[in-house]
Order: structure tokens, then C-alpha cells, then sequence
């Protein structure tokens, strides 16, 4: 097989389509061009962050200058810490309480798929579809009379409804990869399926399927602003709810705005970095990998 | 679930008992999650739908009482609603095609061995990774400021550059950070979509004589078909909604000119305190949204049964 494919290719009138071309280097030239063109609003906002903000207000705009702290702890002085505080508490609790209820669900539809599991499949993903703005009165109200509003429990439930359908969606392309066999052995030696899920499931998929639901489920919740906004004031406020204060003063501080921002981006930039082979599996829920 | 294991002769009664419980067994994992979310997110849109009934104001107590169909009266001859209706298809539309343009470019030329091909990967998914809200934030300001953004000290090097971008172009404005946060997804499935290409075949188009050109118009556009699909679906899911580029950079303004729907509910809700007609308007959106998502639905469920297959 390979010594008749590599006669045609002798053959054929062009070389195959992936091999490295003299000619290739413009085309590399080109894909770093538009690589570094799309990353430069990132790496102008971390510059800026480092700016005093006579150097962030020029005209043509300055890349080199006298860096500084200074705006990092004008960010702090401000009271970022707590915003900070209330997104990781939101941000993690509302994660481990996806994986509690995503994993056993995942793993119900993914065990024996007959239609009724993909009934189910079916409402998690149609959920995902449900404008968050058509639910978001009933929210507030009910929030109001529960005493709730502003309070960070109730960004974690609705967190986790959020990311609820994308996490069972994920754990079940991870769980569909488990081969049969090992299920069946177990099943043979008379495990019940709590142990089969404890004991085989979750340390086989436990690794990198848990690992890239979770990460992949922090950056929806770091970064969410909708409910935030609308649900929260000062006590329970989080990060993008602190950017929202750079609105009205924007004209005045641009180098800090964008520490600030700087400061907000970082763990969702890190946990994309580090999750960037999952990120696709995540984004379409488990459909491509 | 039961009938599939039902065997050809009728069942003793110890085998029914054996089933029934080997079905909840499988049921009960299931409970918890499908419980949770349909209190959290169906729950609350029965509501909607009976505060969309009523005439409610948040800021007069005792002004709730049933209206019937007088707030959906109000929404279809609301010519705010329907300029925002319109900025959605805008705002939807042109950020998905033109991010999936983008994307579809970007993916080919990744698609090769080339020197720091990881590093120019994690340069281009990083602005999906910006929070959407710094990233509006940046925009409107370092990007876009007439006289200290960006743009326009690149675009005065070739003589113009003294545009207004956000007050001038508020939807453009908008739609330009949306492309920019979203095109590194459409990028990555379509990425996926090309690795995942058997060489065989690209080999065997290429023996069979047809230059590069036709090989991706005949052999690698075909088979991307179902991630161009699934890209344009769930990124349209997302941008429809979107809320934080309007909040942040424009309001909406100026006027109603880059308002979309979740704005304008947002608005009528939180800043008139119109609950009934905030309901209504919620309903409405739920609806269309379930028109097109039913279409949606479909093509997606293919594609994912399609990729289970492969």
C-alpha cells in the first residue's frame, strides 16, 4: 500500500499538498503578519497597562516608554480585591457543582443510548438555546423576594445551569470513548453501577475529560456579565461588574483600564492557553474533537 | 427503555423486578442534573410568560394586574422593537459570516507545517479568551478614539483617520469586536475540520491530476461542510445574545441606532421597571429564537450523530 502511493506521488505532477515549498516562506511570512495583527489589541492593553497616563494619551500613540507599577496598584487601591474574591468563589464553587451533577448525568445518557437518553441530550443542548434576557425578569423578581439579590449564591446556581448542558455534552463524548469491554468485565465480576462510575469510568476519563470540562466551564463563568450586572451591587459585584465603573470615567484613565483589564483576562487567558487542544471539543460541546 | 430488554417469552415476576430496577439504576444518575436544570431554566420562562399578562410596574407597588395580550399589542407597534429586531439580524449575521470568513482563511494557512505554528495558533484564540467586557472596554477606547485610538493613527499614516468609529459607526463599531473575539473559534473548528482530513484522499485527488485549487473546492470544502455548519450555529446562538459589547461600548446609542433585543429588554426591565412588557418582550424573543432554533436543532443533531459515526 505505502510502496504504490509513493510511486503515484513520484508521478503525480505536483508534490503533495502538506510538503515544506521554497515558496511557502511568503505564506509564512503572511500567517505571522495576521497572527501577531490579531494578538496586537491583547499586547497593546498589557502596554498600556504598563504606561503612566500622559504616555497612554499621544498622538501618534507611544510604543516605548518609562514603564510602571503605578496603575496595577491604582487598580488594587480602587478595591479590586473583592470583585476579584466574588468571580473566584462564583467561578470555582459553581465548576465543582457542574461536574457533581454533569458527571452522573453524562454518564446515564452515554451507557446505553436508547431514545429516551437522547430526548434528554436533546433538552440540555435546547436549554443552551433559550435567550438568557427571556429569563432574566422572572430571575430578578424572584430573586427580590427571596432576599437574593446581591448575593453571590445566586450567580453560582445560575452559573451552573449555564454551564450545565455544555459539561454533560463533554462528558459524554469523553465517556462514549471508555471502551465497552472494560464496563462489561466489571459487569461480569458483579460491580454495581456506582462502583462501575467511581471505580473504572472516572479515573479513566477522569484525567482529561473532567480537567478540560472544568476548564472549559471556568471561562464561561469568569467572564460572565449578563446576570452579574442585572442580579448584583456592591456585595456580591464581580470582575466584569468592576470594568463597568471604567465606563463613566474612561476619558481619564485609560492606562488603568487597561491593567484593570489585564488583571480580569489573565486566569481565562492562562486556562485557554493551557486547555487549547480541548478548547474546540468544549466550545462545540463535545461534537468535534 | 424497558421494552428493549423485553426478551421473547413473557417475563417471571423476579425478571420484571430485576429490570425495573437495572432501569432506575440508569435513570437515577440522571435525576439530579436534568432536575436542576429544568427548575433553573424552564421554570422561570412559565413565569415570563405570566408576567408578560400583566401590567406591572417595579416602581409602583400594587400596580400588578392581568392586561391579557395588551403588552404583545404594545411590543409589535414598539418601532424600538423593531429597529432592535433588525440590529440582532445585523449584529448576528454579520459578525458570523464575516468571523467565519476570517476563520475559514486563517485555518488554511495554519494548516501547514511552518515555523512557531504553535505560537501563532495561541496569538490567534487568545482574543476569544479576553473577557468580553475588557475587550469591548479596549475597543471603544485604545482601539477606536478619534483622536488617540489606534485605527485612526494607523489609518492617518495613508491620510484619513479622523472618524468618530463608535458615534459615527456605533453597529459597525460593535460588530468589528465581535468579529475580533469570535473569529478564533470559527477558526478552531475549522481547523479541526482540516486535520481531520484523511492525507489518503488529498493524496489520491492530487494522483488523479487536480491542482490545488480543485482539490479544495472539490475534496476539502465538501467534507468542512459540517463544521462550517456547526460553527455558524452555535456562534450565532452566542451573538444573538449578545449583551456586553452594546452595554459597553455603545448603550445602545447613539439613540436606538445599536440597540438589539437583549439590550432593549435589559432596558425596558431594569431602567423602566416595565415588567409586564419586559415579559412580553422576553416571549417574543423565546419565540423567534425557537423558530430558527428548531432548523438549528436539526442540522446540528446530524452533525453530531454524523461525528460519533466517524
Amino acid at each position: 500500500m505505502t510502496v504504490q502511493t509513493a510511486r503515484h506521488a513520484a508521478l503525480a505532477p505536483r508534490p503533495a499538498p502538506r510538503k515544506w515549498r521554497p515558496g511557502s516562506s511568503a505564506l509564512t511570512a503572511i500567517t505571522w503578519i495576521i497572527g501577531v495583527g490579531f494578538f496586537f489589541p491583547v499586547l497593546w492593553m498589557v502596554l498600556t497597562g504598563f504606561k503612566s497616563e500622559g504616555d497612554a494619551y499621544t498622538n501618534p500613540p507611544r510604543l516605548f516608554f518609562l514603564p510602571t507599577l503605578e496603575q496595577y496598584e491604582s487598580v488594587f487601591a480602587r478595591g479590586f480585591v473583592p470583585y476579584l474574591l466574588n468571580s473566584a468563589y462564583a467561578t470555582i464553587v459553581s465548576t465543582l457543582l457542574v461536574l457533581v451533577l454533569a458527571v452522573p448525568t453524562a454518564y446515564a445518557v452515554s451507557i446505553r443510548p436508547v431514545k429516551k437518553t437522547q430526548d434528554v441530550l436533546f433538552f440540555f443542548i435546547s436549554t443552551k438555546m433559550l435567550p438568557v434576557a427571556a429569563v432574566i425578569v422572572p430571575l430578578y423578581v424572584v430573586a427580590k423576594q427571596l432576599a437574593m439579590l446581591d448575593n453571590i449564591w445566586t450567580l453560582i446556581i445560575l452559573y451552573t445551569a449555564m454551564n450545565l448542558p455544555i459539561a454533560v455534552w463533554m462528558m459524554r463524548s469523553f465517556f462514549l470513548e471508555v471502551p465497552k469491554a472494560i464496563i462489561e468485565a466489571a459487569q461480569v465480576d458483579g460491580a454495581g453501577l456506582p462502583r462501575i462510575l467511581t471505580q473504572i469510568m472516572l479515573p479513566v476519563v477522569a484525567q482529561a475529560g473532567m480537567a478540560a470540562t472544568a476548564l472549559i466551564c471556568v471561562i464561561f463563568a469568569w467572564n460572565e456579565f449578563f446576570f452579574a450586572v442585572n442580579l448584583t451591587a456592591a456585595r456580591a459585584a464581580t470582575v466584569p461588574v468592576f470594568l463597568v465603573g471604567f465606563i463613566t470615567s474612561e476619558g481619564l484613565f485609560w492606562a488603568q483600564l487597561s491593567a484593570a483589564a489585564t488583571l480580569s483576562s489573565l486566569p481565562v487567558i492562562i486556562c485557554g492557553w493551557i486547555a487549547q487542544k480541548q478548547l474546540v471539543r468544549g466550545l462545540s460541546m463535545g461534537a468535534v474533537k | 427503555m424497558t421494552t428493549l430488554a423485553t426478551p421473547m417469552r413473557p417475563l417471571t415476576q423476579v425478571e420484571k423486578k430485576a429490570v425495573r430496577r437495572e432501569g432506575w439504576s440508569r435513570r437515577v444518575p440522571l435525576l439530579p442534573g436534568l432536575i436542576f436544570a429544568i427548575i433553573v431554566t424552564q421554570l422561570p420562562f412559565l413565569f415570563t410568560l405570566f408576567y408578560s399578562l400583566q401590567s406591572w410596574n417595579l416602581v409602583r407597588p400594587g400596580s400588578q394586574h392581568f392586561v391579557g395580550l395588551e403588552n404583545y399589542v404594545r411590543v409589535f407597534t414598539d418601532s424600538t422593537f423593531r429597529q432592535a429586531a433588525l440590529n440582532t439580524i445585523l449584529i448576528t449575521a454579520g459578525c458570523v459570516i464575516v468571523a467565519m470568513l476570517l476563520g475559514i482563511g486563517l485555518a488554511l494557512l495554519l494548516d501547514r507545517a511552518f515555523p512557531g505554528r504553535a505560537v501563532v495558533r495561541t496569538l490567534l484564540i487568545t482574543p476569544f479568551l479576553i473577557m468580553p467586557v475588557a475587550g469591548a472596554l479596549l475597543w471603544k477606547t485604545t482601539m477606536f478614539d478619534p483622536t488617540f485610538g489606534l485605527v485612526n493613527a494607523v489609518l492617518r499614516l495613508f491620510g484619513a483617520g479622523s472618524t468618530a468609529w463608535v458615534a459615527q459607526f456605533p453597529l459597525t463599531s460593535v460588530i468589528t469586536s465581535l468579529v475580533w473575539q469570535w473569529t478564533p473559534f470559527m477558526m478552531l473548528l475549522v481547523l479541526s475540520g482540516l486535520q481531520s482530513q484523511p492525507a489518503e484522499v488529498l493524496e489520491a485527488a492530487s494522483v488523479d491530476g487536480a491542482n490545488r485549487w480543485q482539490t479544495f473546492v472539490l475534496v476539502t470544502l465538501p467534507h468542512l461542510r459540517r463544521y462550517i455548519e456547526l460553527g455558524v450555529l452555535l456562534g450565532a446562538i452566542y451573538v444573538v445574545n449578545t449583551f456586553d459589547q452594546i452595554y459597553m461600548m455603545t448603550q445602545g446609542g447613539p439613540g436606538t441606532s445599536s440597540t438589539n433585543l437583549p439590550f432593549y429588554l435589559y432596558q425596558r426591565a431594569f431602567l423602566g421597571f416595565d415588567i409586564g412588557q419586559a415579559a412580553a418582550l422576553g416571549v417574543v424573543v423565546v419565540v423567534g429564537t425557537i423558530i430558527v432554533a428548531t432548523v438549528a436543532l436539526r442540522v446540528i443533531f446530524k452533525s453530531f450523530t454524523a461525528g460519533e459515526e466517524a
